[in-house]
């Protein structure tokens, strides 16, 4: 899934009622293309961290972040470049698995390093938190047996420890 | 000290410096109006919410302090919508209160419930929903301060009824606690360094002077910088009277109906300097084909303007005035480039292509000798506004700008029935100044109840109805671009009578048919000052605007009128 096409966006917002619709009608009535969206609070819960996959065929990147740093509850915005930060999603999925292929799924599962949460008479619910691109493989690799549902979460993403991955767009206002 | 929040509001917006606001009661809001009867501010009462917020922004725009409204919930805030959108594309500052049902209530579609704030949050700046009264004082601050900050805007503040009713302790100042909002000031010395090196080489410069200067009060800046280096300017629908009209380096107005040398003078041109401006579709044409030589150094306050629509060799993120002030005290003292080549090119369109029309003494009168009669037969600093449409053109192009703050359009959103509210908070804001209104037959249908506000608060605005007897730029277009086919455009000259109509609402009614009574009545008009005056000028419903850009047309496919169209 992360191409060039792709750029994470770390967005420092303040935790108030309405901000993810705030980011996400910006983000529509001006056209950019959302990839992926992850929000949670912070360490400090006056703040919510807002990971945003955009895909920059939509816009500029430089347009995106300006007319985001625009919004009043957008304390600051980072790029994280995908080569130098680490990125985890997480997949849920269950699967239509007779008694008869039930072990090459978790056989599957234990090659991805994933786990089985659930377990029914001829369902499976497993999980696996990695990568994107490992995630992609996975999924693809599932779809050998019949998937009955699946949910993935969803980029987030930290700057690698001793990485010059992280570039400050917008830094928060100091006064 | 204990106050009501609605109290509060009022006090709050007291301690703001509001003199005078423009509203309409209702339920959620009936609290708010109490206080309003013991307040020092001026409150006018509109006959519909959208006059308030028009007449905010009139205000606002030739004050330059924000404009303030307030309304009650659900369709009194769904009808200042309007007016938000404007003043949201317009960089107006405003700052509009609503009404809105209880805390309790919100969420349940109660009576007059609307979730204004979700309807408004992509036409203002910010919105906030009170959710109790002790956070008044710094919510009404917080809105001041974001509206006026930066690139100016509206904001607006909804509160519950139950928040109006409720008890705080008052206090003020109060802090502020915005930490995500900032704005650039100053530039980059490097910037304006750079700019002024591609100033210094250019041979075919112009100053593409936008709506921004004026925001910025940097018109002494840009005076200065223009005479320092001799560069011609060219001023925006939205900055007219930035630079004065009478000024020999001003070459007018640029765009789709903008004069041929002014459009032409930026195709031609090896640098713009774009100033407060953003490189809007009216005034670029098709944008692959806009200005194809030129280099461009843009300044705005706000980034995301720059490189939006057109990359920028050298982009400013700053204020204008400190921009415009930087830039000119860095090429103070240096040879100024030699445009005497440049110079010969525009005086030689300009001669060629003059802006034109042709009136006989006969009737229909002419829309443009209209204009031309009130520019000259208004006092010097008359302010002019203007709906939407063939009217705001010939008001463009054939006023004199020549003092800043004095014409007041809605220019981006494009709004109709502008011009009467907009007129009357133009006057409260300047009582001092004549305000004439050149308004449309079609706009003024819209919001032309406003005159009945008008003359219950004595304000005595003037409105030049130019009365073609059809919504005229539609039929301008279904002329030119849809083979004649007129669908929907007819209005007719009478009906309604707009001399009873303008007298039904205790106006004075006048009325113009042959171009001889031009004068005659507009000196009539302009010596009552007592009371609103309509006049109802019979124009030529044949009449277009030109010069003329085709909607995605380069600018070099410019139509001129076509009594000079052998010249090109």
């Amino acid at each position: 899934m992360s191409t060039v096409r792709h750029h994470i966006l770390t967005v420092h917002v303040e935790n108030k009622a309405g901000v993810l619709a705030r980011v996400a009608g910006l983000f529509s009535r001006r056209g950019f293309n959302i990839f992926s969206l992850a929000v949670a609070p912070t360490d400090d819960a006056r703040f919510s961290r807002i990971t945003i996959v955009v895909d920059v065929e939509s816009a500029p990147l430089e347009q995106i972040v300006h007319q985001l740093d625009k919004l009043v509850n957008v304390v600051s915005i980072s790029e994280l470049s995908p080569a130098d930060a680490v990125q985890r999603e997480l997949l849920l999925a269950t699967v239509e698995a007779s008694p008869a292929e039930r072990s090459q799924v978790i056989q599957l599962v234990g090659v991805f390093g994933g786990e089985v949460l659930d377990v029914g008479a001829t369902r499976l619910t497993v999980m696996l938190a990695g990568p994107p691109e490992k995630l992609d493989d996975f999924e693809r690799l599932l779809e050998t047996y019949a998937v009955a549902d699946l949910q993935r979460t969803g980029l987030v993403a930290l700057p690698k420890i001793d990485g010059r991955s992280v570039r400050p767009l917008r830094e928060p206002a100091t006064a | 000290m204990k106050l009501t929040g609605a109290q509060a509001l009022i006090k709050s917006l007291e301690m703001e410096g509001v003199e005078v606001m423009f509203g309409l009661p209702g339920g959620a809001i009936l609290p708010v109006y109490d206080p309003i009867l013991g307040s020092s501010i001026r409150h006018v009462l509109v006959r519909h919410e959208q006059g308030a917020g028009h007449m905010a922004e009139g205000y606002a725009m030739v004050t330059g302090r924000p404009g303030v409204a307030m309304v009650t919930s659900g369709p009194g805030a769904t009808n200042i919508v309007t007016a938000l959108s404007n003043a949201y594309m317009d960089s107006t500052p405003l700052v509009v209160i609503t009404g809105q049902v209880p805390t309790a209530s919100i969420g349940t579609d109660a009576f007059q419930e609307c979730d204004i704030t979700g309807v408004t949050m992509g036409i203002t700046k910010h919105n906030w929903l009170v959710k109790t009264a002790q956070d008044i004082p710094e919510t009404v601050a917080s809105a001041f301060h974001v509206a006026t900050t930066g690139r100016p805007g509206p904001v607006l503040v909804d509160v519950p009824k139950d928040v109006s009713f409720a008890e705080m302790d008052w206090h003020w100042p109060p802090a502020l606690d915005l930490p995500g909002f900032r704005s650039p000031s100053a530039p980059e010395t490097a910037d304006v360094q750079a700019a002024a090196a591609l100033v210094a080489s250019a041979t075919r410069p112009v100053i593409y002077a936008g709506g921004g200067i004026l925001k910025a009060r940097a018109v002494e800046e840009l005076r200065v910088l223009a005479e320092r280096t001799g560069i011609p300017v060219v001023t925006t629908l939205m900055a007219r009277g930035a630079f004065p009209d009478s000024h020999p380096q001003c070459l007018g107005m640029p765009g789709m109906h903008g004069n041929y040398t002014a459009v032409t003078a930026l195709q031609r041109s090896d640098l713009l300097i774009a100033l407060g401006t953003r490189f809007d579709d009216r005034v670029t044409g098709r944008i692959d084909a806009f200005a194809p030589g030129a280099k461009v150094v843009h300044v705005d306050i706000d980034p995301a303007e720059l490189n939006k629509v057109r990359r920028a060799d050298v982009a400013i993120a700053a204020d204008c005035k400190l921009a415009i002030g930087a830039l000119a005290a860095t090429l103070e003292g240096a040879p100024a480039p030699d445009l005497s080549e440049w110079w010969s090119q525009l005086r030689r369109w300009q001669e060629a292509f003059p802006l034109y029309y042709s009136q006989s003494d006969e009737p229909p009168i002419k829309p443009q000798m209209v204009v031309e009669k009130l520019r000259d037969l208004s006092p010097d600093d008359t302010i002019l506004v203007s709906g939407v449409g063939q009217h705001q053109m010939w008001a463009a192009q054939y006023w004199r700008f020549d003092h800043p703050y004095s014409w007041v359009n809605s220019g981006g959103a494009g709004t109709m029935g502008f011009a009467v509210p907009a007129a009357i908070g133009a006057k409260m804001g300047r009582p001092d100044r004549t305000v004439w209104a050149v308004d449309g037959d079609g706009c003024f249908q819209m919001t032309a109840q406003e005159l009945v506000t008008a003359s219950a608060e004595r304000v005595p605005v003037k409105v030049a109805i130019l009365n073609n007897a059809y919504l005229g730029m539609v039929r301008q277009w279904q002329e030119m671009f849809y083979g004649e086919r007129y669908s929907e455009v007819y209005l007719s000259p009478d009906l309604p009578d707009y001399v009873k109509w303008a007298e039904a609402m205790g106006c004075v009614g006048l009325r113009a048919e042959s171009p001889d009574e031009v004068g005659t009545v507009i000196e009539k008009a302009n010596a009552i000052d007592d009371r609103p005056v309509v006049v109802d000028f019979r124009t030529d419903a044949f009449e277009k605007v030109f010069p003329m850009v085709p909607a995605g047309a380069s600018n070099d496919d410019i139509v001129v009128h076509p009594a000079q169209a052998s010249g090109r």
